[in-house]
């Protein structure tokens, strides 16, 4: 099949690349202790706050830039971005929020408005720096379910910010944990009481909008024991020239029998297919797990010009489970170097991986994964299977799992397959009478499904149609 | 009358000449079967009816109802009416074997004009059709071909091509890897679509599957070219003759 018509299929319209006009206020570009201070002064925060932030600057300083990923980009300037941008207006209540905003979101397919709430999803939206509006606090609070802000969090719930903030990501984890960890800016905590089922799916939709502005969220998850919730982040920007910094920190807790679920949709602006503009996203997600404890982490990565991101389960608790199941697409000339770390340390832990990879045009995807068995894991239990899907001859797939077992007797399953979307499967669709990009879309799927089936079932429609629209027009 | 017309089509796939000028009229409502050695362009022959991307047309026209089909994709072809069962049929994961027969047929249905069949309709028939050619329940769930043996792939063609109702079937090879009760089921699967209106080309090495589903002529396909043709009972001839005794291209 001739290969313009395949790319035709593959480099669909990227259409959340709108632009928010709203007044912002934004500091100028560069990163001293001043603006970190700054930063601190504009969320109100407390002392201890910012003398975290500036320990943290100062071994930033003295780190540097990770470059073992698969990743070819050309060097970030951190003096030449804006650490901290928000619309001007600083809404009290939803009255107060700039109706642009609520008309964007709305665009977004995410109502603000009381009339129009999503059923059963509560939403946090954040916009560059500051979260704009919480959704059904107060009745989430009826059942002391804590659903707001990280800054709100830091002002209003010190003790527990003080107690889990940096526990599972330190401060100093890697070069862009700890960039985040100096200026970050907004992101979400939720805090679930023991024994409590969160009776709703709670969800944080960011918007990068400000030119020149690094998204730097922190998220902060703890579920208490014997609790579940179940958690989902979405995520989107304007089309634009230059690259933009995304450096998200997120940390999940589950204390003995407790489970969290996280899935993730991301659609950063990826770039043009010469690999101009884009968002970079290099994000540090973990989560430990206590006694029966459960975290499971879904991802949908389909946004972003470079990805390098790896959430992982720390099961130190006997008989806990981690899951990652995970979705990248890399069309354009995006790259993406993804995967995770199961750190088994408690006895009769199980891990499952299952990661799909799909790559077309100029894209690049790569697994990287890290399956640890400590010397006590006894009974320790891994599957892992990283299944590749090449749409035309110029994009790549690699796998780079890791294993390392100080317990003889760990058991780690691992499969791989790269396949190639086949000229035979896409000429038997047609030949049944299904359109060439409904037929790319239906294998796609089918490759997907395992992972889509693990999302909540708004998102997996949202999932699907998105994965339909970053292909588009690159098969034909 | 003829619906399908082949008009000295030359063919290639990669640097080799396969079909070299073959002519072939396929008359309404009637059962032809191609006939000839490994090699002589029949797998071909079939694919450049339903424009596969390997093959090349260099020369020549093939006309569906008087109209030129060649500069159509293959899904317009397919929703024109000519179907192909398919000698192996793929399998792609993940799909199940009913959203994709659903969406096919939805897509003839709009083509034609007609509404779309729901979920509960569509199944329902599914299901029916499914038992009265001896599949399994489960195979309508299952992703599309995945795992099925030979019989149940052959089968699922036939399924297809039931619920699809084309107008010209192309049978390439549909005997093959079938035991004798595969065989006779496909084979009633394909008599119950005999009706005087819709138009078959069985392609076939052996006789064997012209026991089943009786013929009304017999092309004999030789290097490219339709060397020959006849009735049922040239099957017998050949049979004992084997292809060198059927002569000069005419």
């Amino acid at each position: 099949m001739a290969q313009e018509e395949l790319n035709q299929a593959v480099s669909g319209e990227y259409a959340l690349g709108f632009e928010i006009d709203i007044e912002q206020d934004t500091v100028p570009p560069g990163l001293d202790e001043g603006v970190i201070a700054f930063i601190s002064q504009k969320k109100d925060e407390p002392q201890w706050m910012l003398d975290l932030r500036l320990k943290a600057f100062a071994k930033w300083q003295q780190m540097e830039e990770p470059h073992w990923g698969h990743l070819d980009y050309t060097p970030i300037d951190y003096q030449s971005i804006s650490y901290f941008s928000a619309p001007k207006q600083a809404p009290e209540s939803l009255e107060e929020v700039d109706p642009k905003i609520l008309e964007a979101y709305s665009k977004l397919g995410i109502p603000l408005e009381e009339q129009k709430q999503l059923q059963g999803i509560a939403v946090d939206a954040v916009v560059d720096s500051v979260s704009v509006k919480t959704t059904f606090s107060k009745e989430l609070e009826a059942k002391g379910i804590i659903f707001c802000s990280i800054s709100e969090a830091i002002r209003d719930y010190p003790e527990l910010i003080q107690k889990y903030m940096f526990s599972v990501v330190p401060m100093t984890d890697n070069y862009f944990a700890a960039l985040n960890s100096a200026v970050f800016t907004d992101g979400t905590f939720v805090y679930i009481p023991p024994n409590t089922r969160c009776p709703m799916e709670l969800s944080t939709y960011f918007r990068i909008n400000a030119l020149n502005t690094g998204q730097f969220e922190r998220t902060l998850i703890v579920a208490d024991k014997g609790s579940y919730v179940s958690y989902n982040e979405g995520c989107s920007a304007p089309t634009r020239d230059d690259n933009q910094l995304h450096a998200a920190v997120v940390e999940l807790i589950a204390m003995d029998d407790a489970e969290i679920k996280y899935s993730t949709i991301q659609n950063w602006y990826p770039g043009d297919e010469n690999g101009k503009g884009g968002i970079y996203n290099f994000v540090t997600k973990r989560g430990i797990c206590e006694t029966n404890a459960k975290i499971s982490w879904t991802q949908v990565e389909t946004g972003s010009a470079i990805t390098w991101k790896y959430p992982s389960c720390i099961l130190k608790g006997d008989n806990s489970v981690g899951e990652f199941y995970s979705v990248a697409v890399t069309t354009l000339a995006q790259q993406a170097d993804t995967g995770t770390k199961m750190i088994h340390l408690g006895k009769n832990t199980t891990s499952t991986i299952i990661s799909k990879g799909i790559s077309a045009m100029k894209g690049q995807n790569t697994y990287r994964g890290l399956v640890k068995i400590g010397a006590h894991a006894e009974g320790a239990r891994n599957y892992s299977e990283c299944d590749s899907l090449l749409i035309g001859d110029q994009c790549e797939a690699h796998t780079f799992p890791y294993l390392e077992s100080k317990d003889p007797h760990g058991q780690v399953e691992h499969e791989a397959t790269t396949s190639k979307i086949s000229d035979e499967q896409l000429f038997y669709l047609r030949q049944r009478g299904i359109g060439e990009e409904d037929a790319v879309s239906m294998i796609v799927h089918g490759f997907c499904k395992d992972v889509f089936t693990q999302l909540p079932m708004e998102y997996a429609v949202e999932a699907k149609a998105l994965l339909e629209l970053t292909l588009e027009g690159s098969v034909g | 009358m003829s619906i399908l017309e082949i008009k000295n089509i030359k063919a290639t796939i990669g640097e080799k000449n396969i079909l070299k000028g073959l002519n072939l009229s396929l008359e309404k409502g009637k059962v032809h079967a191609i006939m000839g050695p490994n090699g002589a362009g029949k797998s071909t022959l079939s694919k450049t009816i339903v424009g596969h991307y390997d093959v090349e047309v260099t020369e020549g026209d093939i006309l569906l109802r008087g109209k030129s089909i060649l500069g159509m994709e293959p899904e317009e072809r397919a929703l024109e009416g000519i179907f192909l069962s398919f000698q192996h049929p793929v399998e792609i994961p993940g799909v199940s074997n009913a959203y994709f027969l659903r969406t096919a047929v939805n897509a003839k249905r709009v083509h034609e004009g007609k509404e779309e069949l729901n979920a509960a309709e569509f199944l329902r028939e599914m299901k029916q059709t499914a038992q009265e050619l001896g599949m399994k329940p489960e195979m309508i769930s299952r992703s599309l071909n995945e795992g099925f043996s030979g019989g149940e792939k052959k089968r699922n063609e036939i399924l297809q091509m039931q619920m699809l109702q084309p107008d010209v079937i192309l049978l390439d090879e549909i005997d093959s890897g079938l035991d004798i009760d595969a065989l006779r089921a496909v084979s009633e699967g394909i008599n119950a679509m005999k009706d005087g209106e819709r138009t078959f080309l069985v392609i076939t090495h052996y006789s064997r599957i012209l026991d089943y589903i009786e013929p009304d002529y017999i092309h004999v396909l030789k290097d490219g070219q339709i060397v020959h043709t006849g009735g049922p009972e040239l099957v017998a001839q050949l049979e004992d003759e084997g292809y060198e005794s059927i002569g000069a291209a005419g």
